[in-house]
């Protein structure tokens, strides 16, 4: 064949495919075509059942990127470690305000039982309005032990409904925990983990055990 | 209702703290006749082994409240002329209005003074 022959003949062929390329293809033909694949498909699969499983898909999908992220939150420190913390700093609090107000209320008894004692009337009665002034402040300890009572109810629905999510992610807190605990073995604490405010009367190391340690350091 | 200033007074709270501040502001008010219980049931029990010129009670107890202490000593026909103050941190409406359906002579919102308590005794007994 002469080369200008062949020439034409690709040149035309080239033509007929850039035009083809050009012409979008119709609604009618994508029909068509996915209607021949769906018809080579075994069972009783339909389009429907096909949409279906991608959106159901497109979901487990959904759910466990939301899983990854929520486990890397780490439910299972909040409810182990930061409310049950919380909950008992609180009733520390109580403990400590309820301890501190008996050692008032002893006190201003013994200011008050003194006071029958004297025999100037006006310093009697200046006396006995400053120790009742005195018994009407610690109203306090009642008001702010129930206040705290209650911050303490609403933190322990949380810790249930956090213990609920830890179950349902189960796996996926697992992983995270063991991959957070190996990140953060460490030779030494650091100073930020040495900020831990005052402790807890249960976790607290007494005067003496403090004297016996630094002692041993001599 | 005549005032006796030696008349026997319960007062009832779960706090140890509220008890004896109730129980030294009464004492500056010149009632010294005072026996305390920490909840509702104990109350009651109190109430019927000995009369009691007044009751004084906290709204928020366990295992029974002071509304059921109160609608108890309303029930009872011995007890149930008995003055009854409630000295709570209820302090919604609805919490008024129970205890007041329920038979409360007089309602102290804490946290009270001296002053306030005086002035609901006077109310129920006339000038203390």
């Amino acid at each position: 064949m002469p080369a200008f022959a062949a020439d034409d003949a690709l040149t035309f062929r080239i033509n007929q495919a850039r035009a083809e390329l050009a012409e979008p293809v119709t609604r009618e033909e994508v029909q068509a075509v996915l209607e021949e694949v769906l018809g080579t498909l075994e069972g009783d699969i339909t389009a429907l059942d096909l949409k279906l499983y991608r959106e159901l898909e497109g979901l487990a999908r959904y759910i466990q990127t939301a899983k990854e992220e929520i486990a890397a939150l780490q439910p299972q420190e909040i409810s182990q470690t930061h409310l049950v913390t919380a909950t008992d700093e609180l009733d520390a609090v109580v403990g400590a305000t309820e301890e501190a107000t008996g050692e008032i209320l002893d006190a201003v008894e013994r200011i008050q039982t003194l006071s029958e004692g004297i025999s100037d009337d006006d310093l009697q009665g200046k006396l006995v309005d400053q120790t009742i002034r005195v018994f009407e402040a610690c109203n306090f300890q009642d008001i702010t032990g129930q206040r705290i009572s209650k911050v303490v109810k609403a933190l322990k629905h949380i810790e249930h409904k956090v213990n609920s999510l830890v179950a349902v992610l189960g796996e996926e807190v697992a992983r995270t925990k063991a991959q957070d605990a190996e990140a953060q073995r460490g030779p030494l604490p650091s100073d930020e983990d040495l900020l831990n405010g005052p402790q807890l009367p249960s976790d607290a190391i007494s005067q003496d055990e403090i004297d016996r340690l630094l002692a041993e350091f001599d | 209702m005549a005032m006796d200033r030696a008349m026997p007074i319960l007062i009832v709270d779960d706090y140890k703290t509220m008890l004896r501040i109730i129980r030294n502001l009464l004492k500056q008010l010149g009632f010294e006749n005072v026996d305390e219980a920490t909840d509702g049931s104990m109350a009651l029990t109190r109430l019927r082994e000995k009369n009691y010129g007044l009751v004084i009670s906290d709204w928020n107890m366990e295992p029974m409240t002071g509304i059921e202490l109160l609608r108890e000593v309303r029930a009872d026909a011995k007890l149930k002329g008995t003055p009854f103050i409630m000295i709570t941190a209820e302090s919604k409406t609805e919490n008024v209005i129970a205890a007041k359906k329920a038979g409360v002579n007089n309602y102290i919102v804490k946290p009270f003074n001296a002053a306030t308590l005086e002035s609901k005794l006077a109310a129920v007994f006339g000038s203390v």
